[in-house]
C-alpha cells in the first residue's frame, strides 16, 4: 500500500494506481478528456495535469503512478486556468456545430465545455479542412470535429489488431485516417465499430440509417417486420436510465409494435436455428465427412470480414451457417411469407443489432438474397434505435411488456447467449452434445467458455470424444488461436482444437460497436450477467429443444443440414485484399 | 619547389565539402599522384573554423603545422610550391584562444575514416582501462566525479543515469541497451554532426563505456538520415571495430561483449525527444508518450535503455583515461567540463567552438566569434534553438552553465548559439522559432499541436500590423499551459523564445502594436498569406 497526500487528505492505495484514480478514492474528480475508463491512457489532452509538490512540472494524472509521500494539488487557480486555456485551445480547433450533431447531448467535449462554464472563444477558429469519409457506409469518418484523443486509433490498432486507422501526418494537420490516403472503403477495416463506440465526440460514428427505416415505416406498401438481437435487450435500458444488463425484451417487443412494425421477431430465435445448422456440421466433420476441423464459428460478421482480409487461408474451417439475423431475415421471407400469405417483396426486415459490421453485411454476397430479395432490409444499431426512440416520444423505461410474434421469436437459453463471448461454444456443445450421444447435458453452465479473458480454452468429454474448443474475443487475441491452428497445419500435427468461437468486439456482441458508449469490464459483466440469467430462466435451454424450431424443420426445412437448410442458410467466403475497394456487387452473383 | 612538405589535411566535414574541399582534394591527390610527390593527403573532420572553409593544414619537415583559409586549386598549387600566399594562412592558437578542447581533440586532426588514426591519439585506450581496471562500479564512480551532464538539453546527470540503468533488473532479465542520440534537429546546430564526422571512434566508445558499465551488451547509433555523411563514417568505424575485435564478442578478452547498430532518424524534429525516439527504432510512429517510467528503466522493448547525446559520450573517454577529478577542473560548481557551440548569426567568425564551462557570453561571442559582422550593434544571442530563449546585451557578462542559461529565461541545449543583431526583430525571432515549432509539433496532445499554432498566429498578427494590446496577455497565457500541459520537452519549451523576447523586448511588442512599427526595419506590416492552415 502506498501513503500520500491529495489536496491536504491523507490517502491509501494499492501500488500501481494513477493519481487520477487514487483522487477518487479522496472523493475528488480530476477534469479529463481523453481519458476512457477502458483504454490505457493516451496522454493527449492535458486536462488532468495535478502538481506535485517538488517537481515545478505538472504531471498528468491520468498516467503518472502515486508513490509514497507524494503531495498532490489537484486544484487550485493555477491549475484550473491552465486547464481552462488547454480547454479553449481545444475548443478553437473543433467546430460550433452541435446543434447538427450526431452527438448533441451525447458529447464528452461539449459536457466538459460546460463544466467548465466555458462562455467565450478566445482564440481564432482554425478548423481542418479534410472531407468527411462516408465510402464504406458503416461508419463514417468527419475529421474537423476529431480531438485526436487517440482512443479510435487504440481500438483499432491495440485491441482489434486492425490497423485500418492511424494517425496521419503532424502537427495541426494531425488526422484520423487510413494510411497513405486511401478511404475506408479501400482500407482493412472490417467495420467492428470499436473506434464509433470509443470516439468521445461527433468524429466516428455510425453510418446512420434510421431514415430508411423511418421511410418504410411511413411507406403503405410495406409489410414492416424487424428483429431485436440477444444483446441489444441487456444495454438499451443504459440510455434510458435503467441498469446495465437489466432486460429490456417484453419492452422492446412492445415499443417496435408501437412504432408501427407489424411482427416483431426475435433474433435469438436465428440463433437456435444457427446452432441446430452449425452443430450438425460440427458433428459431419468431426465423424469424416466433409470439410475439416477445427471448426470456426462464422457469425459474427466482423470476425467474417477479418478472416477474409487476414486470415483467409482458414476459409475451409469456417462454419457455413449464416449469422443468426440473416437466417431470421431468411426464414421470415420465406417460411413466414408461406404461412400468412405476404408477397417476400412487400416484407420490410429491419434488425436492430450491436452491430455495426452488420451493415455491410447484409449485402456483403449472393447469399444475402437467398430468398430471392434482399433478405435483410437494413441493419441499425441500438444507439440508432435509441435515436430512434427519442423521436417517438415513447417513454421506453415505462413501457410494459409484451408478446412477439411467436412463430419466428420464441427462444431457448442456447440463443439468447449468442450475445455473449463463450455463448456460440456453450449453445453449440449443448446440442453438439446431444447430437453425439442422444441425451441433453446435466449440467448447462460450461464455466470455463464464459466470462472475459481475452482467449479462453477448455477441454470436454463428449461421448467417445475428448473435445479440445477455444473462444476469443476481440480480434486482436484470435491471432494466437490462428497461429496454433497453421503452425499444427504446417507441422502435419492434429489440429490443436476441434471448435473455435471468435467474436470481433471485446466481450461479444454485448460489447458490440453499435452499443450505447462508455463500456468498461464492469459495465460488460453487468450486461453478460443479464444474458446468462436470461438462459438460466428460459424454459428450454437447448437451441435443439425449442419447440418452435422444431416444428420449423417438421414444417419446412426438413433435415437439419439439409439440401433446403443449405439453400437458404448457408455461404461461402473468399480472400479479399487488405487495400483494395470491392464495389458492392462484386461478390453477388 | 615541393619541399619538404610531408604532410596535408584537408577538412572534409559537411562544411567543408559544401565549401569545395571535396574538389580540392580530388584535383590536390591528382597532382601529388602525377608529380609522384612524398606527401601524405588526408581527409580530416571540421577544425571548427568554418568560416575559412576550405581548409588545409600543411606540414613541412619537422616544423609546427601551418593552417591556410579559404583554399582553392590555386592557392593550394602555389602552397606546394612554397609560395606561401601569407594573408591566407590562419593562426590556430589565436583561434582556439579561450577554447579548450576535449570532445572536439580530434576533430581535423585525425583522418575520421582510419581507426589506426584514432588509436595512435590514445584511442580505445580508455574502454581497456574500464574492462580491465575499473570495473562497472568505479566506471560510474568516475563519471559521477567528473560532473559530467547531459549535453543533449535538459543537463540530466549522466552517472545517475547509468546508475538506473545498471541497478534495475531488465524485463524477464534479457537485455539493456544503449543508444547515442544523433538526431540533433535543431535550426542552426551541427555540433553532433561534426562529431560523429571528425571522430566517430570517440562516440564508439563512449557507447562501449556505457554499455560495459550498465550492463547492455547492444548498442543503436541513432542519426539524422540527412546526415549521409556522418552515417557513412560512423558505419565505417564500426566496421573496422569489428575487424579488430573491438566490437562483437569477449572484448579484450573479457566477457563483456557490445553490438552496434546504426538507425536511421526519421526526419522529424521531435524524434530527438528519447521517448520518441525509442518508438521510432521500435519501428512505431514517432510520438513521445509520458514519462515516468524513464527510458532508464523502461525503455527500447520496455528494457532499461541508456540513452545519451552524441557529445555526452563523446567525453566519456576522457574521463575514464584522465579520471573524473581531472575532468572537473574544468567549469563551475555546477556545470562541469567544456561545451561545444556552434556559432552561427551575425558574428564575424561563425563556426565549431569547444569552451570551458562558466566562459562568459561575451568571450564567445567577442573574442572566439569575433563580434560583429560589419559595424552593427549586437541584440540578442539565442541559444537552445527552438527550445531557447533570447538573451540581450545586459546579460552577456554572464558565465555559461546550465542553472546561469535558464535563470535568463533560456536553456543550454545541444549547443546551437545563435548572434543578433540590431536589424533583426524580437517579434520576427519569435515568429521564426515559433512557426519551427507549428511544423515540428507531432500533434499529439492538444497543449502544443494547438497552442503552437495559435500562437503563431498571434504572431502573426503583430507584424502584420494587426496586433491588439491584450495580445501579449495571451500569447503568454497560452505559452504558460503548453509550459505545464504539453506533453514532451518540445511543447514544454517551444514557448521560450515567445515568453523571453517578450521578457527582454516588451517594448518591441508594444511598438508593433500600437505603432505598427519595427525598428529592425524587418516587419513589413503588410498582411502576408497565413502560413498554416
Ligand atoms: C523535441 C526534443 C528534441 C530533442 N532532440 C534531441 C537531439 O536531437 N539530440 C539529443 O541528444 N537530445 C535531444 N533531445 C533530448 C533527449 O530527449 C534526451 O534528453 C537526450 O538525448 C539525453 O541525452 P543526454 O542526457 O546525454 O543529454 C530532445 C528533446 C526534445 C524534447
Ligand atoms: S476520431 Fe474520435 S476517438 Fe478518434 S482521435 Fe478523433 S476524437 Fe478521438
Ligand atoms: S508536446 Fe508537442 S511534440 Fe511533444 S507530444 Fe505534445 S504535440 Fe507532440
Amino acid at each position: 500500500m502506498i501513503n500520500a497526500i491529495i489536496n491536504g487528505i491523507q490517502i491509501q492505495v494499492e501500488q500501481g494506481t494513477t493519481i487520477l484514480d487514487a483522487a477518487k478514492k479522496a472523493n475528488i474528480k480530476i477534469p479529463t478528456l481523453c481519458k476512457h475508463p477502458d483504454l490505457d491512457p493516451t496522454a493527449a489532452c492535458g486536462i488532468c495535469i495535478v502538481k506535485i509538490k517538488g517537481s515545478d512540472k505538472m504531471a498528468r494524472s491520468c498516467c503518472t503512478e502515486i508513490e509514497e509521500g507524494m503531495d498532490i494539488t489537484t486544484h487550485d487557480a493555477e491549475i484550473t486556468a491552465i486547464r481552462r486555456t488547454v480547454l479553449e485551445l481545444i475548443l478553437s480547433n473543433h467546430p460550433n456545430a452541435c446543434l447538427t450533431c450526431i452527438r448533441n447531448q451525447n458529447c464528452e467535449l461539449q459536457s466538459i465545455a460546460a463544466e467548465f462554464g466555458i462562455a467565450e472563444e478566445p482564440f481564432e477558429k482554425i478548423l481542418s479542412e479534410e472531407k468527411i469519409d462516408e465510402s464504406i457506409k458503416t461508419i463514417v469518418l468527419e475529421p474537423e470535429k476529431c480531438i485526436k484523443c487517440g482512443r479510435c486509433v487504440q481500438a483499432c490498432q491495440d485491441m482489434q489488431n486492425v490497423w485500418a486507422l492511424s494517425f496521419v501526418n503532424r502537427g495541426i494537420k494531425t488526422k484520423i485516417a487510413p494510411a497513405a490516403e486511401f478511404k475506408l472503403a479501400e482500407s482493412p477495416c472490417v467495420s467492428c465499430g470499436q473506434c464509433s463506440a470509443y470516439c468521445p465526440v461527433g468524429s466516428i460514428y455510425e453510418y446512420d440509417e434510421t431514415s430508411t427505416v423511418w421511410n418504410a415505416l411511413n411507406d403503405p406498401s410495406k409489410y414492416c417486420v424487424a428483429q431485436i438481437a440477444p444483446a441489444v435487450r441487456v444495454a438499451i435500458g443504459e440510455s434510458f436510465g435503467m441498469e446495465s444488463g437489466e432486460l429490456a425484451t417484453g419492452k422492446l417487443y412492445s415499443l417496435l409494435k408501437r412504432m408501427g412494425f407489424k411482427a416483431v421477431f426475435d433474433t435469438n430465435f436465428g440463433a437456435d436455428v444457427t446452432i441446430v445448422e452449425e452443430a450438425t456440421e460440427f458433428v459431419k466433420r468431426l465423424r469424416g465427412g466433409e470439410g475439416i476441423l477445427p471448426l470456426i464459428s462464422s457469425c459474427c460478421p466482423g470476425w467474417v470480414d477479418f478472416m477474409e482480409k487476414f486470415h483467409s487461408d482458414m476459409i475451409p474451417n469456417f462454419s457455413t451457417c449464416k449469422s443468426p439475423h440473416e437466417i431470421l431475415a431468411t426464414l421470415a421471407k420465406t417460411y413466414y411469407a408461406q404461412k400468412t400469405n405476404i408477397p417476400a417483396s412487400d416484407i420490410f426486415m429491419a434488425s436492430i443489432m450491436p452491430c455495426i459490421a452488420k451493415k455491410f453485411e447484409v449485402h456483403r454476397s449472393k447469399e444475402m438474397y437467398a430468398s430471392g430479395n434482399q433478405d435483410v432490409d437494413v441493419s441499425i444499431t441500438t444507439r440508432e434505435l435509441v435515436k430512434m426512440i427519442k423521436q417517438t416520444g415513447i417513454d421506453f423505461a415505462a413501457l410494459t411488456d409484451s408478446e412477439p410474434d411467436h412463430i419466428l421469436a420464441d427462444y431457448s437459453g442456447g440463443g439468447t447467449i449468442f450475445g455473449v463471448t463463450g455463448g456460440v461454444m456453450e449453445a453449440g456443445l449443448r446440442t453438439i452434445n446431444y447430437l453425439i450421444t442422444g441425451k441433453n447435458l446435466e449440467k448447462f453452465d460450461l464455466k470455463d467458455v464464459r466470462g472475459l479473458k481475452g482467449v479462453k480454452e477448455a477441454d470436454i468429454r463428449i461421448g467417445e470424444h475428448d473435445l479440445k474448443v477455444a473462444v476469443a474475443h476481440g480480434l486482436g487475441n484470435v491471432e494466437y488461436l490462428m497461429n496454433k491452428i497453421r503452425a499444427a497445419r504446417e507441422t502435419g500435427q492434429n489440429p490443436p482444437y476441434h471448435f473455435i468461437e471468435a467474436m470481433a468486439c471485446p466481450g461479444g456482441c454485448i460489447g458490440g460497436g453499435g452499443q450505447p458508449r462508455n463500456v468498461n469490464d464492469a459495465v460488460r459483466n453487468l450486461r453478460i450477467n443479464g444474458l446468462y440469467a436470461d438462459d438460466k430462466n428460459c424454459k428450454h435451454r437447448n437451441c435443439h429443444d425449442n419447440p418452435q424450431i422444431k416444428q420449423l424443420y417438421k414444417e419446412f426445412l426438413g433435415e437439419p443440414g439439409g439440401t433446403k437448410s443449405q439453400e437458404l442458410l448457408h455461404l461461402y467466403y473468399r480472400k479479399r485484399e487488405e487495400y483494395k475497394s470491392y464495389r458492392e456487387t462484386d461478390f453477388l452473383f | 619547389m615541393f619541399e619538404n612538405i610531408t604532410c596535408i589535411k584537408i577538412g572534409m566535414s559537411s562544411c567543408g565539402v559544401a565549401a569545395g574541399a571535396e574538389e580540392l582534394y580530388q584535383q590536390l591527390s591528382a597532382v601529388i599522384k602525377e608529380k609522384k610527390l612524398p606527401v601524405e593527403l588526408k581527409k580530416v573532420g571540421c577544425l571548427g573554423i568554418c568560416y575559412a572553409e576550405p581548409l588545409i593544414e600543411v606540414k613541412t619537415g619537422d616544423n609546427p603545422a601551418v593552417i591556410y583559409r579559404n583554399v582553392n586549386i590555386e592557392t593550394a598549387l602555389e602552397i606546394l610550391e612554397n609560395k606561401i600566399p601569407s594573408e591566407l594562412v590562419i593562426d590556430e592558437d589565436l583561434e582556439i584562444k579561450n577554447q579548450k578542447r576535449i570532445v572536439l581533440k580530434n576533430c581535423g586532426k585525425i583522418d575520421p575514416e582510419k581507426i589506426e588514426d584514432y588509436i595512435q591519439n590514445k584511442g580505445y585506450q580508455a574502454i581497456k582501462k574500464a574492462i580491465l581496471e575499473l570495473k562497472e562500479e568505479k566506471i560510474i564512480e568516475e563519471i559521477k566525479k567528473s560532473g559530467l551532464r547531459g549535453r543533449g538539453g535538459a543537463g540530466y546527470p549522466t552517472w545517475l543515469k547509468w546508475k538506473a540503468t545498471k541497478e534495475v533488473i531488465s524485463l524477464n532479465n534479457d537485455g539493456k541497451f544503449v543508444i547515442c542520440n544523433g538526431d540533433e534537429g535543431d535550426p542552426g546546430a551541427y555540433m553532433d554532426r561534426s562529431i560523429l564526422e571528425g571522430d566517430p571512434h570517440s562516440v564508439i566508445e563512449g557507447m562501449m563505456i556505457a554499455g560495459f558499465a550498465t550492463g547492455a551488451a547492444k548498442g543503436f547509433f541513432y542519426i539524422r538520415a540527412e546526415y549521409p555523411l556522418a552515417v557513412d563514417r560512423v558505419q565505417k568505424a564500426i566496421d573496422q571495430c569489428y575487424d579488430r575485435n573491438l566490437l562483437g564478442e569477449k572484448i579484450h578478452g573479457s566477457d563483456f561483449n557490445f553490438d552496434l547498430e546504426i538507425r536511421l532518424g526519421a526526419g522529424a524534429f521531435v524524434c530527438g525527444e528519447e521517448t520518441a525516439l525509442i518508438s521510432s527504432i521500435e519501428g512505431k510512429r514517432g510520438y513521445p508518450r509520458p514519462r515516468p517510467p524513464f527510458p532508464s528503466i523502461k525503455g527500447l522493448w520496455d528494457k532499461p535503455t541508456v540513452i545519451n547525446n552524441v557529445e555526452t559520450l563523446a567525453n566519456t573517454p576522457y574521463i575514464i583515461l584522465n579520471g573524473g577529478d581531472e575532468y572537473a577542473k574544468t567549469g563551475t560548481d555546477k556545470s562541469k567540463g567544456t561545451k561545444v557551440f556552434a556559432l552561427t548569426g551575425k558574428v564575424k567568425k561563425p563556426g565549431l567552438i569547444e569552451v570551458p564551462m562558466g566562459t562568459t557570453l561575451r568571450t564567445v561571442i567577442e573574442e572566439i566569434g569575433g563580434g560583429i559582422q560589419g559595424n552593427k550593434k549586437f541584440k540578442a544571442v539565442q541559444t537552445g534553438g527552438p527550445s531557447g530563449g533570447i538573451i540581450p546585451e545586459k546579460y552577456l557578462d554572464t558565465p555559461i552553465s546550465y542553472e546561469s542559461l535558464q535563470e535568463l529565461g533560456s536553456i543550454m541545449g545541444s549547443g546551437g548559439m545563435i548572434v543578433m543583431d540590431e536589424d533583426d526583430c524580437a517579434v520576427d525571432i519569435a515568429k521564426f522559432f515559433t512557426k519551427f515549432c507549428v511544423d515540428e509539433s507531432c500533434g499529439k496532445c492538444a497543449p502544443c499541436r494547438i497552442g503552437t499554432i495559435q500562437t503563431l498566429k498571434i504572431l502573426e498578427k503583430l507584424t502584420n500590423g494587426e496586433g491588439a494590446p491584450e495580445d501579449i496577455d495571451k500569447l503568454k497565457t497560452i505559452c504558460h499551459s503548453m509550459e505545464k500541459a504539453s506533453l514532451c520537452g518540445l511543447g514544454q519549451t517551444a514557448p521560450k523564445p515567445v515568453l523571453s523576447s517578450i521578457r527582454y523586448f516588451e517594448d518591441e511588442y508594444l511598438e508593433h502594436i500600437k505603432e505598427k512599427t519595427c525598428r529592425a526595419g524587418k516587419c513589413s506590416f503588410l498582411k502576408q498569406e497565413s502560413v498554416e492552415k
